[in-house]
């Protein structure tokens, strides 16, 4: 039987082969019934293997998440209240979630992609600093009888723009670079200017009203509580008219094989990794607008996408990695609002106090100790 | 067939192609030598898009390289670089599918497959097609690429040291493989190569280049003379025919050359072991 499970786990290897070199026939099997439930068992591994049934298992993870955030402690409620409680303030969050979890996941993997790196994220270009800097400058410049414009359309747009006009600036190396030394040039650009945009930060918030400073801070952490319904609706627009010029998954595939190879192969390189990098910007820019950063979500999603699917495609590991940032994201928002607020657990986990965890902090948490994981895995393989 | 008129190519303010012009015959085997730095990767680079020039331009079929739609030449021209690394985990067919990309645009059909099933077959790598591409040493990679470059069946091929990587048989095996190709389907193949005496043997033209500037386009039998290497690469050699091939050896002991500069030992021979240097 122990045999028997490690061709189960190594789940490299395709069915065919299992058919014909599997330690299973060295196995003497004696009944019939052991040999009927090895066939089955195999079936079911085969069937678990298979790239599409990953996605809807992912899916279904995805949909029990989602109800669970929807619909809990509602059973049992009068109608109107179950409605006012869904339209009025879960429908916005739920929204904004799946936003989020849409620019994360699609954002990562095809950043990964142009810059053939598994531990890169877009963060590193700088745009949650290029974000903190307008917010804190809007703070800094104007006071606190502008304090309402932070919340408004106005300055989500503002962001947007102002954070793909940056991003834009960062890409010109690679116009006129391409190739691996433009994205190097790329990367080295993007880190300077988001440690330029984070001391000039820190210098504006030291200068700041400490109250006016308490309204910064609650910037500094992703929160989907109260989304204005208006920014929801433009970021919705603004990612489902990027999604539009999205290249076809394939040649994405080929993308990934390196510069040369994909010119070899008809590929244009340098278009297609601006194209990329030009939707990354406003994805990233959008989600981090509507949310707040988000620095390990994507890398988590991404890494865990590729090592379910094992596969290289990006029509499956895109998707996955957007169901696996829902779920994260859903979770994550499920425990702040219903089990960390619970009777229970304020009484035997937070020593009577109720605690209020960002949900920054529970995924940066998770995602910081994954990234710890693949930076040691990553150094393994270069030994 | 390509052609090359005035092709000159700067790093700096170094040129690494200076004013090369010259034609490749169709349905042979070239190799470009020279030293190191000589211009030959820069060469093949330029001929397959991945380097821009400064001046000059690049004929393919009497059109202008620059003309032609990218997915349209990757039918006709397929190329390989030195270092091929990727962070995706591939296996061998998966790699070697990514060949029939030009003509299918990755959704295969039956006959792509066939003709994967076939590239593998012909780089004897059908055993291990489902092998990831980490787990192979350093020829089988090599391998698996030619094979991706045969899957991609265009009538060029440029590959940019091949035998890099490649134990002696391995490396005699990939030039009879290359040989096979263009004898059989007419392709013309391109390649720049270190081993003179490979290129001796198996090439139908030898170009030689130095400092960036052409020095030679000849076949094997005029290339392979002292003289001729001596002002190429600076090294005493002596050339012997071997089984009608013309082979150079230049491992040769400085201290016992004669007057002329003709090379009479091997390196380290027991003759001059106890000459003074």
């Amino acid at each position: 039987m122990d045999k028997l499970e490690k061709t189960f786990d190594d789940s490299q290897a395709p069915l065919e082969q299992n058919k014909t070199q599997s330690p299973i026939e060295t196995i003497e099997v004696t009944s019939t019934k052991k040999k009927k439930t090895n066939k089955v068992l195999l079936k079911i591994g085969a069937f678990f293997k298979k790239p599409y049934s990953k996605l809807v298992i992912c899916s279904a993870v995805l949909a029990g998440v989602m109800a669970l955030y929807l619909f809990y402690g509602l059973l049992g409620l009068p109608r109107e209240i179950i409605l006012f409680d869904l339209v009025e303030l879960r429908l916005m969050p739920f929204a904004a979630m799946v936003l989020v979890s849409v620019c994360v996941g699609y954002s990562t993997v095809t950043f990964q992609t142009v810059t053939n790196a598994r531990i890169l994220t877009p963060g590193v270009l700088g745009f949650e600093n290029i974000y903190m800097f307008i917010q804190t400058f809007i703070v800094f410049a104007l006071g606190s009888a502008y304090m309402f414009l932070i919340s408004g359309t106005e300055n989500f747009i503002i962001s947007v723009v102002a954070m793909v006009v940056v991003a834009g600036l960062i890409f010109i190396p690679m116009l006129t670079r391409g190739g691996t030394k433009g994205v190097f040039t790329l990367l080295l650009v993007g880190m300077i200017l988001s440690t330029f945009f984070a001391s000039l930060t820190t210098l504006m918030q030291y200068r700041i009203d400490p109250d006016e400073f308490l309204v910064l801070q609650a910037l500094m952490f992703p929160s989907f509580s109260s989304p204005n319904s208006r920014i929801v609706l433009v970021s919705a627009i603004i990612i489902l008219v990027t999604l539009l010029f999205t290249p076809s998954a394939r040649r994405m595939d080929v993308l990934s094989l390196g510069r040369e190879t994909s010119i070899s192969l008809g590929v244009n390189h340098k278009f297609m990794s601006i194209r990329l990098l030009v939707m990354v910007a406003a994805l990233v820019s959008v989600s981090t607008a509507l949310a707040g950063p988000m620095m390990f979500l994507g890398l988590l999603a991404a890494n865990l996408s590729y090592q379910i699917m094992k596969t290289h495609k990006h029509k499956y590991t895109i998707p996955v990695a957007i169901l696996i940032s829902a779920v994260a994201v859903f979770t994550g928002q499920f425990l702040i609002e219903h089990v960390f607020t619970s009777p229970w657990i304020i009484e035997n986990i937070f020593g009577g106090r109720s605690i209020t965890v960002p949900i920054a902090v529970m995924i940066n948490f998770v995602g910081g100790i994954y990234f710890i994981i693949l930076l040691l895995k990553e150094r393994k393989k270069a030994k | 067939m390509f052609e090359i008129k005035n092709l000159t190519k700067r790093y700096g303010t170094r040129k690494v192609l200076d004013n090369v012009s010259l034609s490749f015959k169709t349905g042979t085997i070239t190799s470009l030598v020279g030293a190191n730095g000589a211009g030959k990767s820069t060469l093949l680079s330029c001929m397959a898009r991945l380097l821009k020039q400064d001046e000059g331009d690049v004929f393919f079929e009497g059109k202008n390289i620059k003309e032609f739609k990218n997915a349209e030449i990757a039918k006709r021209v397929a190329s390989l670089r030195q270092n091929n690394t990727f962070s995706i985990r591939l296996t061998v067919r998966e790699l070697v599918a990514f060949g029939r990309f030009p003509h299918s645009k990755g959704r295969l059909t039956k006959k792509d497959d066939e003709i994967i099933d076939r590239a593998l077959d012909y780089m004897s790598m059908s055993h291990m097609k489902d092998k990831y591409i980490d787990q192979l040493s350093g020829g089988e990679r090599q391998r698996v690429f030619i094979a991706m470059i045969v899957a991609q069946d265009t009538d060029h091929i440029l590959l940019d040291e091949p035998l890099n990587n490649l134990d002696m048989k391995q490396s005699s095996s990939m030039m009879k493989i290359l040989r096979n190709i263009v004898d059989e389907t007419k392709k013309t193949i391109i390649i720049v190569i270190h081993d003179i005496n490979c290129a001796s043997c198996y090439s139908d033209e030898i170009v030689a280049l130095k400092n960036g500037k052409l020095m030679i386009q000849a076949t094997p039998e005029e290339f392979m003379k002292e003289e001729v290497i001596k002002e190429i690469f600076e090294v005493d050699c002596k050339i012997a025919d071997v089984a009608g091939n013309k082979i150079c050896v230049y491992h040769n002991c400085e201290n016992c050359a004669d007057d002329e500069g003709k090379v009479l030992h091997s390196h380290g021979c027991a003759d001059c072991a106890d000459k003074p240097l």
